[in-house]
């Protein structure tokens, strides 16, 4: 065993004083692997971070939200459909939303209107979301005035700016009471956006979906769960839009290490014959040359994958913000909890260390097979 | 100790380039002696000494060291062999570029699992016999070519082996310093070594250092002040 040991300590010492030798090589190789790792492993923790974020939020939000459609198209919710929502089994509690869209032509942006219930908004007053307020100027005091569609101008005063926390969802909202909500857009009385519903056992959500469909047929009934996978498919869609805008580019990082990596100098191939003939074997051979792709391939796993950390944690993945977070007026600030998924580290870990190792294996293997022999006569 | 018998080589084989380096070599070679080849460029001299220190097989034939068939053993079996009981000198010398001297003398070491402190110690000792003390941490590529040819010698000698072989020892170097090496080969004799050596330089095989000259020719032939012994090759024209 201690043979063994002081083996592989040999091999790894005089693999150490190869890298270093091959100074110039070795370097270029391990900047290009680790951009490779650095632009892979930000894509994948910055939209891992995202779904997070968006889960976390979400957890908070009614597990049904029922729409009434009209031609296909979302319509409002007539009164009498709460009611008859009430007789369905399983159903715990039921709240008709009032929301819609605002645009403020001072920013250029949508804005979300929400009403809430008295009592969390006072009438006369808004809570405005951290995104809102920053684009706006706005503080908890201020007054705001919005001209609504008919042509009225409405003055509000900001009672608070909500938390930063939820951020991704809440930043272009502005919350405000229901009788302001109606005022402002001319809603109908007794008429409401759409109906969020509780439903206490979540077994039962996708029951009670069908039931809402048969009771109400007009009516679409939408779960948190495809809310949640949706959103993730946009992340999804948006990460696969960057890799392949980045797909040349990585392509060509991919080749760069694969070439670098692969390709044995003829001063290699002499040294392998020397060490073969000095009465190395062929498996030494190839255990040194592990080595040396083995830290090669981790320094520059771990490198790039600490920078991608630090790029997208606390700097915010600035280098793929706009194209992950999507394309908005008003960016939501928000800090991302860092997270990290074994299995995503696993995956990148395989396809950035392995296809390496075989890069480098294959024609290691093939100058340590050759006959020693060959030293004698160079 | 060391018994060649019927001995081919050949490369290319099978192939319209094929050529036969050796034709049938019947020789036995002593223990303790300095043994010279001599012959001119592609008599097989360097082709003998590799299938002597285990570096090749031959294509047909018998390779006997201290009694024990070599010449069928797995590659894996030849290395322990040619590790553990040959130290090869080079013409090229063959060292590392970029390590220093000691790094470069050490490398043999490496697969035997010695410890590197140990190896350290045993090369300082050698550095002392070769007078290249002062020149251990120098990077081989700073170093004359005596210098450079005596840093291969230590490596050769790291594994203290029984049988050191020189192809061309000489080859690059001038007559002060082929006449120091000779003296080294002194030295191994009086330690009971057998060195295997191919030259073609007179000051080397006619050196009272040298035991035996072996002519190697595609005929049979050999003419030296010493006892001489010619290789049995027959041409294969």
């Amino acid at each position: 065993m201690n043979v063994w040991l002081e083996k592989q300590r040999h091999l790894i010492d005089f693999t150490l004083a190869s890298l270093a030798r091959r100074k110039t090589k070795n370097l270029g190789l391990l900047l290009a692997y680790a951009v490779l790792v650095f632009v892979l492993a930000s894509l994948a923790l910055f939209t891992q971070a995202l779904r997070t974020e968006a889960s976390f939020v979400l957890a908070g939000s009614p597990e049904v939200i029922l729409q009434r459609m009209v031609a296909g198209r979302h319509d409002l919710i007539p009164p009498g459909y709460i009611e008859k929502i009430g007789r369905i089994r399983g159903v715990q509690k039921q709240e008709g939303r009032l929301w819609g869209y605002y645009y403020d032509p001072v920013v250029n942006a949508n804005y979300t209107f929400m009403a809430r219930p008295a009592d969390e908004v006072a009438s006369g007053s808004i809570m405005v979301g951290a995104t809102l307020a920053r684009a706006r100027g706005l503080a908890a005091g201020n007054v705001i005035s919005f001209r609504s569609y008919s042509g009225k101008l409405f003055a509000f005063k900001v009672s608070a700016v909500l938390s930063p926390d939820a951020e991704l969802l809440s930043a272009d909202l502005v919350l405000l009471s229901e009788a302001d909500f109606r005022a402002f857009f001319e809603y109908p009385a007794g008429h409401y956006t759409d109906i969020a519903l509780s439903v206490a056992n979540p077994q039962e959500v996708r029951k009670v979906a069908e039931k809402l469909s048969t009771t109400l047929p007009d009516s679409r009934p939408i779960l948190r769960e495809e809310v949640l996978r949706t959103y993730q498919s946009v992340f999804d869609w948006r990460e696969g839009i960057m890799l392949t805008v980045l797909a040349g580019a990585i392509l060509a990082f991919a080749i760069l290490s694969w070439e670098k990596a692969s390709g044995l100098s003829a001063e290699e191939k002499r040294e392998i014959g020397i060490l073969k003939a000095i009465g190395w074997e062929t498996s030494d051979v190839i255990r040194m040359k592990m080595w040396e792709g083995l830290l090669i391939s981790l320094t520059a796993f771990l490198l790039g994958f600490i920078a991608a950390y630090v790029h997208v944690f606390y700097f915010g993945a600035a280098v793929f913000e706009p194209v992950l977070k999507g394309w908005a007026v008003l960016y939501p600030r928000f800090a991302l909890v860092p997270t990290v998924d074994g299995l995503q580290i696993a995956t990148l870990f395989f396809f950035t260390i392995f296809p390496y190792t075989a890069a480098v294996l294959v024609p290691i293997w093939r100058a340590a097979i050759t006959d020693p022999d060959s030293v004698m006569r160079a | 100790m060391i018994e060649l018998s019927q001995i081919k080589k050949a490369f290319n084989q099978g192939q319209p380039n094929e050529y036969w380096a050796l034709n049938g070599i019947d020789l036995t070679l002593e223990a303790g002696k300095v043994t010279a080849f001599r012959g001119p460029s592609g008599s097989g001299k360097t082709t003998l000494l590799t299938l002597v220190g285990c570096l090749s097989r031959p294509t047909s034939g018998r390779v006997r060291f201290k009694g024990q068939d070599i010449s069928g053993l797995p590659e894996r079996f030849l290395t322990e062999i040619r590790r553990q009981s040959f130290g090869f000198i080079f013409q090229q010398f063959n060292l590392i570029k970029g390590l220093t001297a000691l790094e470069n003398v050490i490398l043999p070491g490496f697969p035997t699992g010695r410890p590197r402190a140990e190896l350290i110690t045993a090369a300082e000792e050698i550095f002392e016999q070769l007078k290249l003390s002062h020149r251990r941490t120098a990077k081989v590529e700073w170093l004359s070519g005596g210098e450079q040819q005596r840093v291969a010698i230590a490596r050769a000698l790291i594994n203290n082996p029984e049988v050191i072989i020189a192809d061309e020892p000489t080859a690059n170097l001038d007559t002060a310093l082929s006449r120091e090496f000779m003296a080294i080969l002194e030295g191994f004799t009086a330690e009971g070594k057998t060195v295997l050596l191919t030259s073609h330089d007179p000051l080397v095989v006619e050196s009272d250092a040298v035991h035996r000259v072996i002519g190697m020719r595609m005929a049979v032939w050999s003419t030296t002040k010493k006892p001489c012994f010619s290789s049995q090759q027959s041409s294969p024209y």
